[in-house]
């Protein structure tokens, strides 16, 4: 049985699946039945500074979404802004919370004004609830960067580092910077958080966004009395754009010591394992919880450890980070590689939908008989995969590699035995 | 009445209603959505194949997913304007649905029939039609019978600016529609309800209880109309052609079909305790089903070949055995004789013992034929002859549905034919030269 135990930031806690910082882990009562479920740790709901006076929320819908066959929830979308009850409840809940899961690491998502005394007045007050770590939220896309917070401060790196040396001056204990990925480069900020000391960072926050509009309004949701305003998006539908913020650290020199908590769309225990094969050492899951309550925590303990098993790895850090070496820049792709599609005939229902996209959108490579038998014209394909994406039927259409010596059909040229990558490609006139 | 194991009343009012009540409860709009999204969106998609009037069904679904179902149903109705009576009654485990790819991936397909339903339920509900006719041609066609077929053609000569009237031998518009399907699959009446809004384009004149040969020739309408559709269908039943079979008890299954449907109450149908249908088409299946509604004890199909063979579907058969049905294979009826206690009809068995069964009524449901065939034109394997143009061979005169050589028993077959006789027609009178 593989060990799920996992280390982040010098924290132990049972698994890697942490409950991120979101209306799941707002207060004791969430949390503790996040905990009874069996999640490894929380993210504590960002705390900010409130002078007895907490955030406000919203009265109307906080929440939008885009959906899938079946309303299979693809995407959410918030405009929720901080906790909004008062900072003492929340520290006097993280007590009991500490007191009753000692094993369970809490760290405490923390916003506060540009200003050094807002954040040595607010991290040592906090720290003495017993968290065992901080995560700065320099990644809300809404509300908070209009009053010079959030992404305001995430995306403009000197600010990042400014508060994170503040910050780590104020505590002993670990603090992760949690990165907005609004941004053109998301090595930016993450160097800058490093270079303010900060122990860890976590990505991605939720991308900027309007999931939909009201049609007979004229006005995008969620809408409050008639009008919207741009909220963060998560849910399955970033994961990809989360995947490879993840990876552009995990591959950067200066960063690739960095640990990385890993956010975005995390669902089930398969978007773990990726998450972590590209270097996250956790994950933290907000949406899929919102979405199916914390039960899933079942299935992405006993998934990941099934497959681990499979694998025959022993413990998480057998497979952090493997995936890394094996993303590279296009140029170093190896140009000879050749595959064809094949279809497996007796898993084809039939549809079409790989003829439809590969005829009217793609090379003409599929080719369709009277009693609609399709297969692939190896002279055409140019494997471009569109066909295997779009069949409904998993396993159906693959890719066949084409070994070296092989005319491939579609050039009339053999394939191959070296590497040939752009780099020293006929065509290119950098060529070495 | 001549034997007292014939009766009705054999249920209370409140067990019939529940026995007769809708077959499939209409999907409602989230049942719906939820169906909608299994369409795979094929190519060229096998379904429209397996659809004799080629409904451009990947389309109507993915409207009704994307929250337009009025546009669905009208994608339907381009297609069949007696889309809403198909949905209800078309064996589609036979043609959309059996073709379906979720068929071949999961044996379970989608919901075409009953999405199709959904659809065309919404639109009918608002009580207004969705076509305008096209400018009038100044020509008109006369349209014998006012089943499937004839009043697919009728609207669709209306939709083309071409006025049609209708001839019609029964006392209603509908054909068998109104008198041949079982009352389970079309409830509150709706054979009627389609007919009168399929009517709301105008242009269509009707007349009942006129029969062709008797008070009309189609000499005498080719003189007052520019041209003539026939949708006559198959007017009577097959005998069996055994001894004993002509006693009172022994009727077709479509009369007691059809005055099942226009009986007053159900209540007021009489039923024998034990009921025999010879058959296995759907005709039989419609029979012994509604008997069995009905309160009989005892309902036996017996078929003269296997189950594989039968022409009603599996489906139908499932439906028949899930009521109480029970089904006797390679079962040829020999005599009937009458006993004091009903009548005994003997059967030999292909390669197995014979057997003989005892009843108090008995269906014969072993096919329709024409009656009668018209005298002026070419008749061939005892149906009318058209060509692929719906033409008989006689000038002026096409003919479409179950009356034809091209003709498959079924609503959706009719409705294509009439549909596709029109254009014809239209494109004949005017040279093309219209619309």
């Amino acid at each position: 049985m593989a060990d799920l135990t996992s280390k982040f930031c010098g924290v132990s806690s049972p698994n890697p699946f942490w409950v991120a910082s979101g209306p799941p882990a707002d207060k004791e009562y969430n949390v503790r039945r996040a905990f009874d479920a069996g999640w490894g740790g929380v993210v504590w709901k960002t705390l900010g500074i409130d002078d007895g006076k907490p955030i406000v929320n919203v009265n109307g819908p906080r929440y939008g979404a885009i959906w899938g066959a079946d309303r299979r929830v693809l995407g959410m979308n918030n405009i929720e802004l901080l906790t909004d009850r008062l900072l003492e409840t929340n520290l006097e809940e993280i007590v009991r919370i500490k007191r009753d899961f000692p094993d369970h690491p809490v760290f405490c998502s923390v916003i506060a004004p540009c200003e050094e005394p807002c954040w040595q007045g607010i991290i040592p007050l906090i720290a003495e609830s017993g968290v065992d770590g901080f995560e700065l939220n320099f990644g809300c896309p809404h509300g908070m960067p209009e009053r010079g917070m959030g992404a305001a401060v995430g995306q403009v790196p000197d600010y990042i580092k400014m508060v994170t040396a503040w910050v780590k001056e104020a505590t002993k204990l670990p603090v992760m910077v949690k990165l907005t990925p609004n941004v053109a480069n998301i090595v930016h900020p993450a160097k800058a958080a490093k270079d303010g000391g900060a122990d860890a960072v976590s990505l991605i926050n939720t991308v900027a966004s309007i999931p939909s509009v009201d049609l007979d309004a004229m006005a995008p949701e969620p809408m409050i009395d008639g009008k919207g305003t741009a909220g963060g998006f998560c849910g399955p539908a970033v994961k990809p754009i989360a995947l490879n913020m993840v990876t552009q650290i995990a591959r950067d020199k200066a960063l690739k010591t960095l640990p990385i908590s890993g956010i975005g769309g995390v669902t089930t225990w398969r978007d773990a394992a990726e998450f972590m094969a590209l270097g996250a050492q956790n994950v933290q899951v907000c949406t899929a919880a919102m979405t199916y309550g914390f039960a899933i925590i079942d299935e992405l303990t006993s998934g990941l450890s099934q497959w681990m098993d499979e694998k025959g790895y022993a413990r998480l850090d057998d497979f952090i980070g493997k995936a890394v070496p094996n993303v590279t820049d296009w140029q170093y792709l190896n140009l000879n590689f050749t595959a064809k599609a094949r279809i497996d005939q007796d898993l084809c229902i039939g549809c079409g939908r790989c003829y439809a996209a590969c005829e009217d959108t793609s090379h003409q490579a599929i080719s369709m008989s009277e009693t609609r038998v399709f297969e692939v014209i190896d002279a055409e394909c140019v494997a471009c995969n569109l066909c295997v994406n779009v069949c409904p039927v998993e396993d159906c259409i693959t890719m066949e590699t084409l070994a070296p010596g092989t005319i491939d059909p579609r050039t009339g040229v053999a394939v191959p035995k070296e590497h040939g990558d752009w780099t020293t490609h006929p065509h290119n006139p950098m060529a070495k | 009445m001549t034997n007292t194991g014939i009766a009705a009343n054999r249920l209370d009012r409140a067990q019939l209603s529940e026995c007769f009540a809708d077959l499939h409860a209409p999907l409602d709009a989230h049942e719906a959505a939820v169906a909608a999204d299994r369409c795979y969106f094929c190519y060229d998609a096998p379904c429209v194949t397996a659809c004799p009037t080629g409904i451009d069904i990947p389309l109507f679904i993915r409207q009704i997913s994307t929250g337009m179902a009025d546009a669905a149903a009208r994608t339907i109705f381009d297609s069949n304007i007696l889309g809403g009576m198909c949905a209800r009654v078309c064996p589609v485990e036979n043609l959309c649905e059996g073709a379906c790819v979720r068929e071949e991936s999961e044996r379970d397909p989608v919901q075409i029939g009953r999405l199709q339903r959904h659809a065309t339920d919404g639109l009918m509900a608002q009580k207004t039609h969705p076509y305008q006719r096209a400018s009038n041609t100044g020509k008109n066609v006369a349209v014998v019978g006012g089943g499937a077929a004839g009043l697919a053609a009728a609207h669709r000569l209306a939709l083309l600016g071409i006025d049609a009237h209708i001839l019609e031998s029964r006392e209603k518009l509908g054909g068998l529609n109104e008198y041949g399907i079982a009352a389970y699959k079309v409830v509150n009446d709706f054979a009627q309800k389609e007919v009168e809004w399929l009517l709301q384009i105008g242009g269509i004149t009707h007349q009942c209880g006129v029969m062709l040969g008797r008070d009309f020739t189609l000499a005498s309408l080719l003189a007052e109309f520019d041209a003539v559709f026939l949708g006559i269908g198959l007017g009577d039943t097959r005998d069996l052609g055994i001894d004993g079979a002509d006693t009172p008890n022994v009727t077709p299954a479509t009369e007691f079909i059809a005055d099942l449907r226009q009986a007053s109450a159900l209540d007021k149908v009489a039923i024998g305790r034990r009921v025999v249908v010879i058959g296995g088409g759907m005709t039989a299946i419609d029979a012994a089903v509604q008997s069995k509604l009905l309160g009989a004890s005892e309902v036996t199909i017996a078929y003269r070949r296997g189950a594989s063979d039968m022409p009603a579907s599996q489906y139908e058969q499932e439906l028949a055995l899930s009521k109480g049905v029970q089904m006797r294979f390679h079962a040829t009826p020999q005599k009937m004789e009458t006993t004091a206690d009903g009548i005994k009809v003997h059967f030999a068995v292909k390669g197995d013992d014979d057997f003989a069964l005892e009843a108090d009524q008995i269906f014969t449901a072993i096919g329709q034929v024409l009656d009668p065939p018209p005298p002026e034109i070419a008749v061939e394997n005892g149906k009318i002859k058209i060509d692929a143009q719906y033409k008989t061979s006689m000038d002026g005169v096409w003919a479409g549905g179950d009356c034809t050589g091209l003709g498959d028993d079924l609503t959706v077959t009719a409705v294509a034919h009439g549909r596709d006789a029109a254009i014809q027609i239209h494109s004949t009178l005017t040279g093309g030269k219209h619309g």
